[in-house]
Parts: C-alpha cells; sequence; structure tokens
C-alpha cells in the first residue's frame, strides 16, 4: 500500500472518529478530494523541480500515533529558551502537552487549535480565518483534512505581547516512522505585537515526516516577529508552509534558520493585501553531509505603495543540496512598489549543490524590483589578511562565514535567541569564536 | 535632425504600421498542406538529396510524431495546426541565377523595398548576401573573395550535395534531431538555409549575412543553419529578417548550429523584425527558434540579437562550454508591443575548466505585451573556475504590459563564481525632467533613455546592424512612449 493510499483509508477512519458538526467538516472533505487528486507532488511539477520526495515518500509512516508518551522537562529543557519567560505551546508527538506548556486566555489567547475548533465561541473567528489564505495544493489539502491540533493564537487590538511565544513540537520516536500534520492559526489583531518562535525537534533515530500549515493574520498596524529554528536530527523531515495575509501598515518578518534535518522544504508565502506593508523574509541555511534544504518563496504584492525585503544566505559542505525559489509576483495595482530579493550563496566542497532560481514576474510599471544571486567561495584575500594576523586557518573561515551569515542575524530582536543561534553557528562552523553579539 | 521636429517623429511613429508589410507576387512551386513521411520525402526529392540525409529527415520525422509541443513557457497562443501547412515553396523559376541580370525583377523590386541593394551592398558595405527568399536561395555575393580564401558560404543544399562529408559530420550534433518538439520538425521538414565554414586559421574578411523571409501565404518557414569554425578561425555573421504583413499566423521554426573548433571564434548577430501582428493583436509570425553552439578548447560563441518583431518569440540562444577556456556570450534585447509575447533567454552549459560566460539581457515591453527572460547557467562537477555573470534588466512602460524573470542557477563546483542580478524599472520621471529642462521634450527624451538603456547590447552589434537596430528600436515602440 503506498503512503498515499494508506492516508486516504486513514481519513475515512479519522473521519468516523471526528464529531460530525465541526465546523471545518466540510472543508476537510473537499481539501482530502484536492489531496486525492493531486497526490503528493513530483519533480515534473516546476515548484518540485529540485526537490523530490520520492526518497521520503518509501517509509511506512505511521498517520496517528498509537500511545501518548510523556518527557521529563530536564530531557529537553536545552531546546527552549529557557533564560526568559515565555508562552510556550508544546506537543509531543502530535498531542498537547499540557505538563510542558504555558499558555494563557487573559486578555488574549495563546492556547490550542483543538479547542478553538471545538468550542462554539471561538466560532466566528474560525469560520472568518481557518484555511482562508492557504493554498489549495496538494500538501496543505493533505494538512487541513487532517487539522486537528496546533497552536491558536489570537491577539486583540492594541495588545503588545510581553512575551515571545514558542512553539515547540518534539517527536520521541514512539512509532518507528511517523507522519505529522500540524496546523497553526494565528491572528495579530489591529496594532498588536508578538514575537512567536517556532521548532521542531526529534528525540530519535526515527523518521518522522511533519507537513506543518501555519496561517498568520496580521491587521492594520500590526507587528509580527516570527523565528523558523530547523536544527533537526538527520532523521527528521520537514515541510513547513506559512501563508501570510498582511492588511494596510502591518510589518511581518519571518527569519528561518535551517542547520539541519534530513530534508527541508519551506513553503513561504506572503499575500499583500492592504497599502504601506512590509514583509521581511530573512533566512540563513548552513548545511553538511546529506542535507537538502529548499527555501520556497512568494511575495504577492496586490496593493499599492508597499515594500519587501528578502536576504537568504546559504553555506553548503560535503554532499548538500541548497535550493532557493524565490518569486516576487507584482499585481497590476501595486504601483509604487520596492521588492528587494537577494541570494547568497557559498560551496566549501566539490559535492555539495546549489540551484538557485530568484523570478520576478512583474505587471506594474512604476516600481523598483531587484534580485541578486550569486554563487562564490570565501574571498581569498580577506582569508590572507585574516591569516597574517595570526589567525588560524579555521577560525579565519568561521569568522568569514560568520560574517557572511551576520546580516541576516544581526536582524533578530530577541537577544537571547540571538546568543542562542550564534551558538548554532559555531557549533555547525565547528569553532568556538570566543565572542558574543 | 534640422527641420525633422518631435511632432513630426510622434505623427511618424504613430502613423507608421509594419514598415515591410508587403507581398510579392511571384509564381511559386508550393506543395499541398499537411504533413506525412511522403512529404518529408518529397522535400527531400525535391532538393536532390543524397539517400543518408532522406533518412536522417525520416528518422526526425518519427521522433516528432511522438512528441507533444511544449506548454512550459510563458506565452499563449492558439497553437498551429501541423497538417494545415505547406512545408515546401520555392519561387517559381527553377534555374539557378548567373548574375543579378537574371532575377525576377519583381524579387529585386522586394529587395529594393527592404532596402536592401544588391548592387550597391556589393560595393558599398562588403557584405557577401546570401538571401533567402522563401526557401531557396536565389543569389550570392562575394563567392569569389570567399573562395579564395577557402572559405565555404553557400545554401546547406548545395552544401549537402557539394561537401556532404561536413554536413553529415556535423549537422544535428549540436542539436540533435530529437532535441525538441520544432527542432525535431525543423530537421524533418527543412527547406533551406544556410552553410558556413571557415577553414582552419582563416579570418574570415567580411561580415557573412543573410535576410530571410517569409512570403509565400501559409507556407511556414523552416531555416537550417550550419556555421563551422575550424581551429584558429574567425567568422561574423548576420541574420537578420522581415516579412510580409499578414492575418494569418505563419511559423517559424529555424534550427542553428554553431561549431567552434579550437581557438575558434563565431559572432552570431540577429536583428529580428518579422510580423508582429496588428494593433488589435490579430495575426503575426510564430518564431520557436532552437540556437546552440558549442565551443571547443579556447573557443568562443557569442551571439548577439535585436528581438523586435514576431507575435510570439520562443528563442533560446545557448552555448556548450566544452572545451577549457571557452567564452560564451549573450547580448540581447528584447522589445515587445501591443500584443506581442516574448519569452526567450539563453543557456549556458559549463563543462570545461576556466570557462566564462556572461549574458546581458535588456527587456522592454510597452503595449500589452509579455515579456520575459529564461535563461540557465549550469557549472558541471567538472568545470572548475567556471565564472558567468549575468544581469537581466527589464523597463515596463504603461501598466498593461508585464516584465518577467526566470534564471535558472544550478551550480555543482566549489569553484563556481556566479551572479546574477535583475533589475525592473520604469523611466524614472526625474530623468525625463532632466531631459525636459534641457530643451529635449518627452517623446525625444523617452527615445534617447531607451537608447541609452540597450546601448550595451547595440554597441556589440556590427556597424551595419546598430544603425538599422536603433531604427527598429523606435519603430517598434510607435505609440507606446509618453
Amino acid at each position: 500500500m503506498s503512503l498515499k493510499e494508506k492516508i486516504l483509508s486513514s481519513y475515512l477512519a479519522f473521519e468516523d472518529y471526528l464529531e460530525d458538526d465541526s465546523p471545518i467538516h466540510d472543508l476537510r472533505n473537499k481539501a482530502i478530494k484536492t489531496f486525492e487528486s493531486h497526490g503528493f507532488p513530483s519533480k515534473k511539477e516546476e515548484a518540485w523541480k529540485y526537490t523530490s520526495l520520492n526518497a521520503l515518500l518509501k517509509e511506512d509512516y505511521s498517520i496517528f500515533p498509537k500511545k501518548e508518551t510523556t518527557i521529563e522537562f530536564k530531557e529537553v529543557r536545552k531546546y527552549f529558551l529557557h533564560e526568559i519567560d515565555t508562552f510556550k505551546i508544546v506537543f509531543v508527538d502530535g498531542v498537547y502537552s499540557s505538563f510542558l506548556s504555558s499558555t494563557t486566555h487573559d486578555g488574549m489567547d495563546i492556547c490550542l487549535l483543538s479547542a478553538a475548533l471545538s468550542k462554539d465561541k471561538y466560532k466566528p473567528v474560525i469560520e472568518t480565518y481557518f484555511n482562508k489564505v492557504a493554498k489549495e495544493d496538494s500538501l496543505t489539502s493533505l494538512n487541513t483534512a487532517f487539522a486537528k491540533e496546533g497552536a491558536y493564537i489570537y491577539i486583540p487590538k492594541h495588545k503588545e505581547v510581553q512575551k515571545p511565544v514558542e512553539i515547540i513540537n518534539f517527536y520521541t520516536g514512539s512509532e518507528t516512522a511517523l507522519m505529522l500534520q500540524p496546523r497553526n492559526l494565528i491572528i495579530v489583531g489591529e496594532n498588536a505585537h508578538i514575537q512567536i518562535i517556532e521548532r521542531h525537534q526529534s528525540l530519535s533515530e526515527n523518521a518522522v515526516l511533519t507537513n506543518s500549515v501555519t496561517e498568520i493574520f496580521t491587521e492594520k498596524r500590526a507587528f509580527v516577529d516570527y523565528y523558523k529554528i530547523q536544527n533537526d536530527l538527520p532523521s527528521a523531515s520537514l515541510i513547513d508552509n506559512t501563508y501570510i495575509k498582511q492588511e494596510r501598515d502591518s510589518v511581518c518578518s519571518v527569519h528561518t534558520f535551517s542547520f539541519g534535518g534530513k530534508l527541508i522544504r519551506n513553503n513561504l508565502n506572503f499575500y499583500q493585501y492592504g497599502e504601506h506593508c512590509n514583509s521581511i523574509l530573512k533566512g540563513v541555511t548552513i548545511l553538511e553531509q546529506k542535507q537538502h534544504v529548499d527555501h520556497n518563496t512568494l511575495v504577492h504584492h496586490i496593493a499599492p505603495n508597499c515594500e519587501s525585503h528578502q536576504d537568504y544566505k546559504g553555506i553548503f559542505d560535503d554532499n548538500s543540496t541548497g535550493v532557493f525559489n524565490g518569486k516576487i509576483l507584482v499585481e497590476k495595482d501595486a504601483q509604487k512598489l520596492d521588492a528587494f530579493q537577494q541570494n547568497n550563496n557559498i560551496l566549501i566542497s566539490d559535492k555539495a549543490t546549489i540551484n538557485s532560481k530568484p523570478q520576478l514576474e512583474i505587471f506594474a510599471d512604476d516600481v523598483r524590483c531587484s534580485h541578486g544571486c550569486t554563487i562564490g567561495q570565501l574571498d581569498d584575500e580577506a582569508m590572507f589578511y585574516l591569516r597574517s594576523r595570526g589567525i588560524g586557518e579555521k577560525e579565519a573561515r568561521a569568522l568569514l562565514m560568520y560574517a557572511f551569515a551576520n546580516n541576516v542575524l544581526e536582524s533578530v530582536k530577541i537577544p537571547e535567541l540571538k546568543k542562542r543561534i550564534n551558538k548554532l553557528i559555531a557549533n555547525k562552523i565547528g569553532v568556538n569564536l570566543g565572542f558574543n553579539l | 535632425m534640422g527641420k525633422f521636429t518631435e511632432d513630426d517623429l510622434k505623427k511618424e511613429l504613430e502613423t507608421k504600421e509594419y514598415e515591410y508589410g508587403f507581398y510579392t507576387d511571384i509564381e511559386s512551386d508550393t506543395f499541398p498542406v499537411g504533413l506525412n513521411e511522403d512529404i518529408v520525402r518529397a522535400i527531400s526529392l525535391k532538393k536532390e538529396e543524397p539517400e543518408w540525409m532522406t533518412e536522417w529527415r525520416l528518422e526526425a520525422f518519427k521522433a516528432w510524431k511522438e512528441m507533444i509541443e511544449p506548454e512550459w513557457a510563458n506565452v499563449t497562443y492558439e497553437k498551429p495546426n501541423f497538417q494545415n501547412i505547406s512545408y515546401y515553396s520555392a519561387p517559381g523559376s527553377k534555374k539557378k541565377y548567373e548574375s543579378l541580370e537574371d532575377v525576377d525583377p519583381e524579387l529585386l523590386e522586394t529587395f529594393n523595398k527592404l532596402g536592401i541593394s544588391l548592387d550597391e551592398q556589393k560595393k558599398l558595405t562588403g557584405v557577401a548576401v546570401d538571401i533567402v527568399m522563401d526557401s531557396v536561395s536565389v543569389a550570392t555575393t562575394f563567392k569569389k573573395t570567399l573562395s579564395e580564401k577557402g572559405i565555404i558560404f553557400c545554401s546547406i543544399s548545395e552544401a549537402i550535395q557539394k561537401h556532404p562529408e561536413l554536413v553529415k559530420k556535423y549537422i544535428g550534433s549540436v542539436v540533435p534531431q530529437k532535441d525538441n518538439f520544432y527542432a525535431a520538425l525543423n530537421s524533418a521538414v527543412f527547406s533551406d538555409g544556410s552553410f558556413c565554414y571557415i577553414p582552419k586559421g582563416v579570418r574570415c574578411p567580411m561580415e557573412l549575412s543573410t535576410y530571410f523571409r517569409i512570403n509565400q501565404a501559409g507556407t511556414g518557414q523552416f531555416e537550417r543553419t550550419l556555421v563551422i569554425a575550424d581551429e584558429g578561425s574567425y567568422v561574423s555573421y548576420l541574420e537578420g529578417c522581415t516579412a510580409p504583413s499578414r492575418d494569418e499566423n505563419q511559423l517559424h521554426a529555424a534550427v542553428v548550429e554553431l561549431i567552434a573548433l579550437d581557438d575558434a571564434e563565431i559572432k552570431y548577430s540577429t536583428v529580428q523584425n518579422w510580423y508582429p501582428g496588428g494593433k488589435d493583436g490579430k495575426g503575426g509570425v510564430f518564431n520557436f527558434v532552437t540556437k546552440r553552439g558549442i565551443c571547443e578548447k579556447n573557443a568562443k560563441i557569442s551571439w548577439t540579437q535585436v528581438e523586435t518583431g514576431s507575435a510570439v518569440t520562443w528563442k533560446y540562444p545557448s552555448c556548450v562550454l566544452k572545451g577549457d577556456n571557452s567564452i560564451g556570450e549573450f547580448y540581447s534585447i528584447a522589445v515587445t508591443n501591443n500584443y506581442q509575447q516574448a519569452d526567450t533567454g539563453t543557456k549556458m552549459i559549463h563543462l570545461g575548466k576556466n570557462t566564462r560566460s556572461t549574458i546581458i539581457s535588456k527587456g522592454i515591453s510597452a503595449g500589452k505585451s509579455q515579456n520575459s527572460y529564461r535563461g540557465l547557467v549550469k557549472i558541471s562537477p567538472r568545470a572548475d573556475n567556471a565564472r558567468n555573470f549575468s544581469q537581466c534588466d527589464s523597463l515596463l512602460m504603461g501598466n498593461n504590459c508585464g516584465a518577467h524573470t526566470f534564471p535558472y542557477i544550478e551550480a555543482n563546483n566549489k569553484s563556481a563564481k556566479v551572479e546574477h542580478e535583475a533589475t525592473t524599472s520604469k523611466i524614472g520621471e526625474d530623468q525625463i525632467f532632466y531631459c525636459n529642462q534641457r530643451g529635449i521634450d518627452t517623446e525625444k527624451a523617452i527615445a534617447l533613455i531607451v537608447n541609452g538603456f540597450s546601448k550595451e547590447v547595440l554597441n556589440k552589434l556590427p556597424m551595419e546592424f546598430a544603425v538599422e537596430a536603433q531604427k527598429l528600436l523606435e519603430i517598434s515602440l510607435e505609440g507606446s512612449v509618453g
């Protein structure tokens, strides 16, 4: 039985188990049909030209974990941003762990999607927002069909969330292979501010494939700062689908740090519906061994006077493969636009590969759009300069790589997180930098 | 400029329809419409081709039957019905012309309208012209000078008969019969084209040039060009085209193969000005072309193109940089207006060590047109120290048109250095203001800015073409400026 067949038959069981009056019942049925007709994307599709899921789909994944597993806080403490106080929404094998979490309903909702889907008082919100910005492609539809758990965040008008929110998914390896469909819904009201950190972490060598969907709605003048930390074990794969709908004067930035995992595919989509929006997409990718990371970004400019900035840096060692597929789509009415896209890559090994495809599709004339893409090496002269001042080769290389990634790092606004990522990068490059920024 | 004011220019531009849209009534010998094995055989027979060539065509035809028309390009059009096209048409009189006096006067008139006077051109420009009127080569000049140097420049049908060893060796070596849908079609039914061979160490003393025309109603033009530059030789080749105004869409599927052996250099320049269709988007030529060159050691191929015509353009002149230290260049200006659509770009395949490539592409879209750049830069694992620089700039005029960039960059070698840059903008108000301030009116200012925008590419054209190209830009953008 192929994975697709398995998923389809699991859906029948899943549907029986769910109560019929769920507000998203029809959505689910429609979504599974979309998935059934499209199946998993293949390399023949333009958007998946450089990334093949075939190897991943061979695993015999469990669709529902059989038992609940608990983990001790001390085992996983290091994955939390424990230096500061945060809100936490934690899932273990796809199941909410109230023991590890710290949620709130005090003037805002930072809680669970399952609660929002089942309680009547959330019904209007779910009807207005759920699945309203997500694309109807096969993987997103697959998630929609099985959507039942994830983070639900609703920040009302003029509210500034004082602490960052951590959304963490742990996989314990209780099944030999597990496929999960976490679903997050985040609504940030007018003039509200929030910082979110999302992380997926596997705790064992057992395979896990996560097909995650996050929808973010930023209302007028809202401010969202989102960090994705992808430093998983070589057994874990992630397909991350994020959709962001921006209203006027809102600012949304997403930083993606991809340091680990077997295969990571980031589908990051911004839709600017209001004027004067600003979208910021930044990423640092440092890969080794046979890792594969694919950044697929879309910034869809619909309204005039907006801005977008993309900056992705990649360092690729061993047999790793990096893909960048960025698209800026400018509608006819999106005049006076300033869109910028940059992708810089360094190949360290002869067996590493980088495929880059920065695209512009422009239908408006009064715009400033540019993109740049480079592939190169560390500058020999800069190396020489450092070496001549008595810095060892390894350190000098690390220093240069660090500098290369730094302007993405600079814009991280949570100091403790910045320190943490700094450490991750230092670890990754295999050197102690001896300084903190 | 004297008394020719900007108003005059504006008027001229507004009233100027497709200048070269006329139709010459020459008795011609046209095949029945449709395509099957018999037609392929008949074409081959008509051209008095040897057996191996007929077989080669049939092989291509078999492959073509299995293929489907590609749809990935960013263009929309009504697909041509391949069974509704006549695949061969030749001017009526069969005899080969000895001198210009023998040429049909009506044909000469056509060339005069095009502004090419053969006699004049002979004397003044030093350009040898191998004119392709529809599909048969009717006049060749300067053959003598060329043959003294050992250069072979003739129609491909002549080459098949006189130099079969060269044709057999190289035809299909860069663009195989099965390469793509249109290349396969061309391989099966090509009626004529140009052939050029530059012997070892010879520097071709003049610019070689061909003019293509599509003339007969309802005949597709399937040109086949093969240019071989032997070791250490140099040739500059010009190709320019105009076609009569016609409401029915015309299909053009050419194949150009360039072979630059060790240390050779080929410069291939194109000015394409086929009928772009009317202002309402009716008619126009479909231009689906496969152009590719292969560079051996230290060789260099340079493509320069000015694309202003055709309703639909689908064209990617490419370089396979096989030999070490070889160089590939691509300079392009693509202008689209009204309902034109262009999807054009290049492929630079780096296989050898120390290979270098440069891509400069300028797209200008106006009216309701769509202009896309699509390019591939591939650095293979063996290509140490490969270097690429790409720049794609687009200029938009009005907000009913679109400009698109689809660059593909694939690097598999750590010593590769690849840079890609693209910008899209409109003509700055400050730039126009600056010109206005100095007494240059808006219309002129825009022409000036467009010319400046395209200068990097125009500069690469040979002198004779540069002037023509500049004028073409103006004509193509008629009514879109201001």
